[in-house]
């Protein structure tokens, strides 16, 4: 696997609510990308290639990726793309760019107003549209049936998923940007009432609107814009089928896949220290550490994860750039950045990042 | 809005409908739910899949023929709805759950008509209640309900009109809502309208004036805040006659054949599209002078002509 790029600069808003934010994203992106770029030296002019994540069902309006080109700057023209998923997968299509020559130093965002409109309701119409979306099975509760597979299966209890909740909230405390953080215990957690039993509030992401941006660059430029780049030694994504009735929603094949194929187990080199996985609901970090082979020793979501702050197209990309700033400012050599898509766990990235070039 | 600067909120309704083809496996699915059948396809591992793949995910080979399942079933999971929403099965709390029907091996997502969570559990089972009125879609199930309960009549969601029905085709409706909100330089926009006064911003680094305002110079990337008061006239840099009118057209006042122009407004760097009405189509040509009309209650209705000598070509080129 190629260790030839790496991330050099990452940023992202707070998570919030924000009222008076227009579904562009413009007003998110533009402090985001003059803070990355001020971090790294780079102007827009240095960027050879852009990529955002958003979709147009989150902003109620056809292209609404193209309102927020705006922000980047496009005259001269740039050479520019677009994913309809979350910006990690943005990344993805960046790296490519960057491994086969095409460009130098590429950029990476993702932007959502998850505000505008109700998310778990839009979040149906990513559903089948033949046998499912007609019937507009909410996110939260798609999730609900994966919860209680696992609790009816032995696999996990509620105390457990809360557990995941208030470790969740305590590390997000030392998060600036985490939309929600706090002491709170299992207990406390447990008695509060159900959203969609067998899920509670807490287990459940809030609603938030965000932005994220990553750069990453070829090696020799790397090394020149940031003192230890974080270098992405493997890089994966994979999905599991469509039908949600057919798939086993206790085994995460396309997560352990992605792994796998990013060589994040692998004994031959340094053990995963760090990880940053893309979890919206409190059970899916445990089935994700599983699937991806993760450990008692390794640090999860020290930034509290999505589960503090899920704005809808950004968070996976922050995942890994929150994975990558571990690399980079020495607190961890072997960092993991997660991200998901679709309904209950059903795509999966893996991206590893390492202090040393191959 | 309260505040005069705060930014302007709206609800925001969508709606379309999706008409879909189905395909030869759907299309037999569905037609078997007119029927008040289910069926399943069986894999190459032998496993049967209900609803059926349209491909096998062992084999990607199309089911070569498929087999009824059901009509009764088993709950492998659920959740609790207790506050149901737009476009669901039921209007009253229901559960959501994953229904393995008799004969089948993989589940079916739908809903249940329980009555209350303490009624269900893994394992209950359940039975169709069918639609009375099918129209082909995965919505002629109206939802589940317990075996061992009487037949239920709970208040059906939205969402699932029946439609006539086309062999082959289903519809689904979609119907979303937000509240969109504009940005402060489209908030500046709109009531500078409401007072018939047409307001840019200029990019304080390469001084194109943008109107509407974007907020952001698409240029620079920076953002734009120098407000701009711009005249009411301008010059058509290219248009088209509209010949034929859409779907839904609502009445305007004017019927086709009507021109769509890009107007660039005096002092102006990019052009916007309005309506130029006031003349025969026909007479309307790229440099030719306008100015707005304004509408009640505020806003431009269209644009008209000035009868002023046309603008020279150079004067816009670099705004087509």
């Amino acid at each position: 696997m190629s260790a030839d790029v790496a991330v050099v600069g990452f940023a992202q808003s707070p998570c919030r609510v924000r009222e008076d934010a227009t579904t562009s994203g413009v007003e998110m992106l533009v402090p985001i990308f003059a803070e990355a770029f001020r971090a790294c030296g780079l102007t827009r002019r240095d960027i050879g290639f852009w990529c955002s994540g958003s979709s147009d069902y989150l902003a109620g309006r056809a292209f609404s990726f193209v309102s927020a080109v705006d922000a980047i700057g496009a005259v001269p023209p740039a050479m520019e793309s677009h994913v309809e998923m979350d910006a990690a997968w943005a990344l993805y299509e960046a790296w490519v760019k960057v491994l086969t020559g095409e460009a130098e130093i590429a950029l990476a965002y993702g932007f959502g107003k998850s505000s505008g409109a109700e998310l778990r309701r839009v979040l149906a119409l990513q559903l089948d549209p033949y046998l499912l979306a007609p019937l507009w099975p909410d996110s939260v509760s798609v999730a609900a049936l994966q919860a209680r597979r696992g609790l009816e299966a032995g696999r996990w209890t509620e105390k457990d998923m809360a557990e995941v909740a208030a470790r969740s909230r305590a590390a997000a405390r030392s998060n600036p940007d985490a939309q929600v953080s706090g002491s709170v215990s299992a207990a406390e957690l447990l008695a509060r009432p159900y959203v969609a039993e067998p899920l509670r509030a807490h287990d459940c992401a809030p609603v938030g609107d965000g932005a994220a941006v990553v750069i990453i660059a070829a090696a020799d430029r790397a090394r020149e814009l940031c003192e230890r780049p974080a270098w992405i030694s493997g890089f994966a994504h994979q999905v599991d089928s469509g039908s949600l009735g057919a798939r086993d929603l206790l085994s995460v094949p396309s997560a352990a896949g992605a792994a796998s194929a990013a060589g994040a187990g692998g004994v031959e080199v340094a053990p995963i220290e760090l990880a940053e996985l893309h979890a919206p609901f409190s059970h899916q970090e445990l089935l994700l550490r599983e699937a991806l082979g993760l450990g008692d020793g390794v640090t999860v979501n020290p930034s509290g994860g999505a589960l503090c702050g899920n704005p809808m197209f950004a968070a996976g990309l922050a995942r890994i750039g929150l994975a990558a700033r571990a690399v980079m400012s020495g607190r961890a050599s072997r960092a993991l950045g997660h991200a998901t898509s679709g309904p209950a766990l059903q795509q999966n990235l893996v991206c590893v990042l390492s202090g040393e070039a191959s | 809005m309260s505040h005069p600067t705060a930014p302007l909120r709206a609800p925001l309704e969508i709606e379309f409908d999706y008409t879909r083809s189905l395909g030869p496996v759907l299309s037999q699915f569905m037609a078997a739910l007119t029927e008040r059948r289910i069926l399943g396809a069986r894999g190459a591992d032998g496993r049967v899949h209900a609803p059926p793949f349209e491909y096998d995910p062992v084999s990607a080979e199309p089911p070569a023929s498929l087999t009824e399942v059901g009509p009764e079933g088993t709950v492998v999971s659920w959740s609790w709805m207790p506050e149901p929403l737009a476009g669901q099965p039921l209007a009253e709390p229901f559960a959501w759950a994953l229904i393995r029907l008799d004969g089948a091996d993989t589940a079916m997502l739908h809903a249940v008509d329980a009555g209350s969570a303490a009624a269900m559990r893994t394992g209950l089972r359940v039975r169709p209640r069918w639609a009375e009125r099918p129209a082909g879609s995965i919505r002629d199930i109206t939802c589940f309900e317990p075996c061992d309960g009487p037949a239920g009549t709970a208040a059906e969601g939205s969402g699932g009109e029946p439609r006539e029905v086309t062999p082959g085709m289903t519809v689904t409706p979609v119907r979303l809502h937000y509240m969109h909100t504009a940005s402060p330089g489209e908030t500046a926009y709109l009531r500078g309208l409401a007072e018939h006064r047409l307001l840019g911003q200029r990019c304080g680094v390469c001084e194109q004036v943008y109107v509407p305002p974007r907020g952001t110079c698409p240029a620079d990337g920076v953002p734009t805040s120098e407000e701009v008061e711009l005249p009411e006239s301008g010059t058509v840099t290219t248009f088209c006659i509209v010949n034929v009118g859409y779907p839904g057209q609502k009445d305007q006042g004017f019927t086709p054949p009507y021109v769509a122009a890009a107007v660039l407004l005096d002092g102006a760097d990019i052009a916007f599209q309005h309506l130029v009405l006031g003349c025969d189509p026909a007479e309307v040509r790229m440099g030719m002078r306008v100015r707005a009309v304004w509408g009640e209650p505020g806003g431009i209705s269209h644009f008209t002509p000035t009868g002023e000598p046309d603008a020279e070509y150079e004067t816009y080129a670099r705004s087509l």
